[in-house]
């Protein structure tokens, strides 16, 4: 077994390096730049049950260290994602999480039955955290019980493991990763972005078309490993890390914190490259700190006596 | 193909106020193959800024593996690129996107090449293709003010070239349609790049049964992943249809994206 090779609820990782949904698209743009059998596995853009354009553009903006997003989870729909995407995707030896979306309980759970029956899809990533949508999206992931609710209903009809992605615009993550694993979910992909603004100070008003965005890239870092530490101690749930990873030092913190396998998101848009970048500089580091399993790391800033280190409620 | 390579600056010249004119060398400047294509270059090996700035190019020259790209700095980014001196290297990932067709244009006709402020430097390149092939160009270049003016030299070298300044400083007083009218010009083929209100102004007017037009828009990626550049098609009844701006465009014939 190599240093990188990860099993997770659902899924063997030939290493824990991925790219987050959304960052990414089908995988079809960057299949031009390099092999994805590469990757340990890839999350596939938000379905919705019906086609989406998404929100007006501009529908991004630069912000320190990082960026806002109002994409508004444009996606050609359940139907061509079937039949499109996913059979394109699967020619590449790279396991599948999809991600999942909608409006109410409904449309997951129908986007879920229909996606989690593809023979190419490994798990399931229940989207409860997208900021730029005006119904559905972090409606689910800002409430405990609704959040609990729609993982059960999921869960009930998936054929897959399913993982849930935190929102971190939440006073409490622990408890909302406490109750989806009361509902049901095999891990937690966690964070999604931060909702964000910027104004242009020439004409006053907000930069993004939808005035407010997702934010992302390196600036949001120590958020997720603060909530990452605090969640991976309270939960049972292995937890897919990511919040502005673009170094192998950053996947080491994650790990520390209390990921289990991380996902690349931002960092995919300044360096296309960066995923086998970071696969092949994260072996190289292992080897050079004598750490013969990147599981070894998984946790290691907990306390001596592990879960009371936690501090908080 | 799209590579990525750190390229060396061979030399950096301030041609107008806040307008750089940028020469770098290495090898992808080989992949490149038609005019209007873009680069997406970072600028700085920080997080701040951390995302790539979309250039188009103006001129490529493959004999010396140079292209020369013209760009405003405005923002922190090109402010900082601006900075740049030779010999130093910036990393650049491309050539992105689809350009000009040079071959929608035929030997004996004439195109009318029309750009708009920053939206000027790729239709050098796509002028100097034209007129390899035999075709006859003429040039509108539309800018704020004299002081922001470029290259009416480099393309009166090429074909006849108007300009029109919107404070009348240089050429004709007003925007790039009022010379196109003061002149009574004329074509077969329309090349079009600037400000979207001057692309629907042209498209409008249908000069020209033909017509390409370059579009701008804020990026992520470039490469068609992120889904921030996207733009309605015309008379789309679903509402869902659409086009990514990096990777179809950045060049569309006129009348396919709602403007």
């Amino acid at each position: 077994m190599s240093r990188l090779e990860t099993k997770l609820p659902g899924l063997t990782l030939k290493n824990p390096v991925m790219p987050a949904s959304g960052c990414f698209g089908f995988g079809r743009e960057f299949s031009q730049l390099y092999d994805l059998s590469i990757l340990g596995a890839i999350m596939i853009k938000a379905t919705t049950e019906e086609p989406r354009f998404g929100n007006p553009t501009p529908r991004v903006a630069e912000t320190p260290a990082g960026m806002l997003n109002a994409i508004g989870l444009q996606n050609p729909g359940l139907e061509k994602v079937m039949e499109q995407e996913i059979p394109w995707l699967s020619q590449y030896r790279v396991p599948i999480i999809a991600n999942v979306a909608g409006s109410q309980v409904e449309d997951y759970v129908e986007v879920a039955k229909t996606i989690s029956g593809s023979p190419h899809v490994q798990a399931l990533e229940l989207n409860i955290s997208c900021p730029n949508v005006k119904t559905g999206g972090i409606a689910f992931g800002t409430v405990p019980e609704t959040a609990k609710h729609l993982t059960k209903k999921v869960k009930e009809v998936s054929e897959v493991p399913v993982y849930v992605k935190l929102s971190p615009n939440v006073s409490n993550i622990v408890e909302m990763a406490k109750a989806v694993e009361d509902g049901g979910a095999d891990g937690l992909t966690m964070i999604n972005t931060l909702l964000g603004m910027r104004i242009d100070l020439n004409t006053g008003k907000p930069i993004l078309a939808n005035r407010t965005g997702g934010l992302s890239g390196p600036a949001i870092k120590p958020v997720a490993i603060r909530m990452i530490y605090e969640v991976s101690q309270q939960t049972d749930l292995p937890i897919i890390g990511m919040g502005g990873i673009s170094t192998v030092e950053d996947i080491i913190e994650f790990y520390m914190a209390g990921a289990s396998a991380v996902a690349v998101g931002t960092a995919n848009f300044s360096n296309p490259f960066i995923c086998p970048e970071l696969i092949e500089e994260l072996d190289h580091y292992l080897e050079a700190n004598h750490i013969d399993h990147i599981s070894e790391l998984t946790g290691r800033s907990w306390g001596a006596d592990g879960k009371r280190a936690y501090h908080c409620s | 193909m799209i590579k990525k390579e750190w390229m060396t600056v061979f030399s950096q010249k301030k041609l107008a106020k806040n307008i750089y004119e940028l020469t770098l060398q290495g090898e992808l400047v080989q992949e490149m193959n038609e005019p209007g294509r873009f680069v997406h270059l970072k600028v700085s090996g920080q997080t701040v800024p951390l995302l790539r700035r979309p250039i188009s190019i103006a001129n490529i020259d493959q004999a010396n593996s140079r292209f020369t790209m013209i760009y405003r700095a405005e923002g922190e980014g090109t402010k900082l690129l601006s900075e740049k001196k030779a010999g130093e290297t910036v990393d650049v990932l491309g050539p992105l996107g689809h350009g000009f067709p040079v071959e929608e244009a035929q030997a004996g006709e004439t195109a009318i090449l029309v750009g708009g402020g920053i939206g000027v430097p790729p239709l050098y390149e796509l002028s100097k293709r034209l007129n390899e092939k035999g075709v006859q160009t003429i040039h509108v270049l539309g800018f704020q003010s004299a002081d922001v003016a470029f290259y009416a030299e480099e393309f009166s070298q090429l074909g006849a070239t108007y300009v029109a300044t919107v404070d009348g400083s240089l050429g004709t007083k007003g925007f790039v349609t009022n010379a196109i009218d003061e002149f009574g010009l004329k074509a077969d083929i329309l090349y079009s790049c600037g400000p979207v209100s001057m692309l629907r102004a042209l498209e409008e007017r249908q000069l020209t049964k033909k017509g390409f037009i370059s579009l701008e828009e804020r990026m992520g990626c470039g490469i068609g992943a992120c889904f921030a550049c996207v733009c309605h098609i015309q008379n789309d009844q679903t509402g869902t249809e659409y086009r990514k701006v990096c990777s179809d465009g950045p060049v569309f014939p006129m009348g396919e994206v709602a403007l």
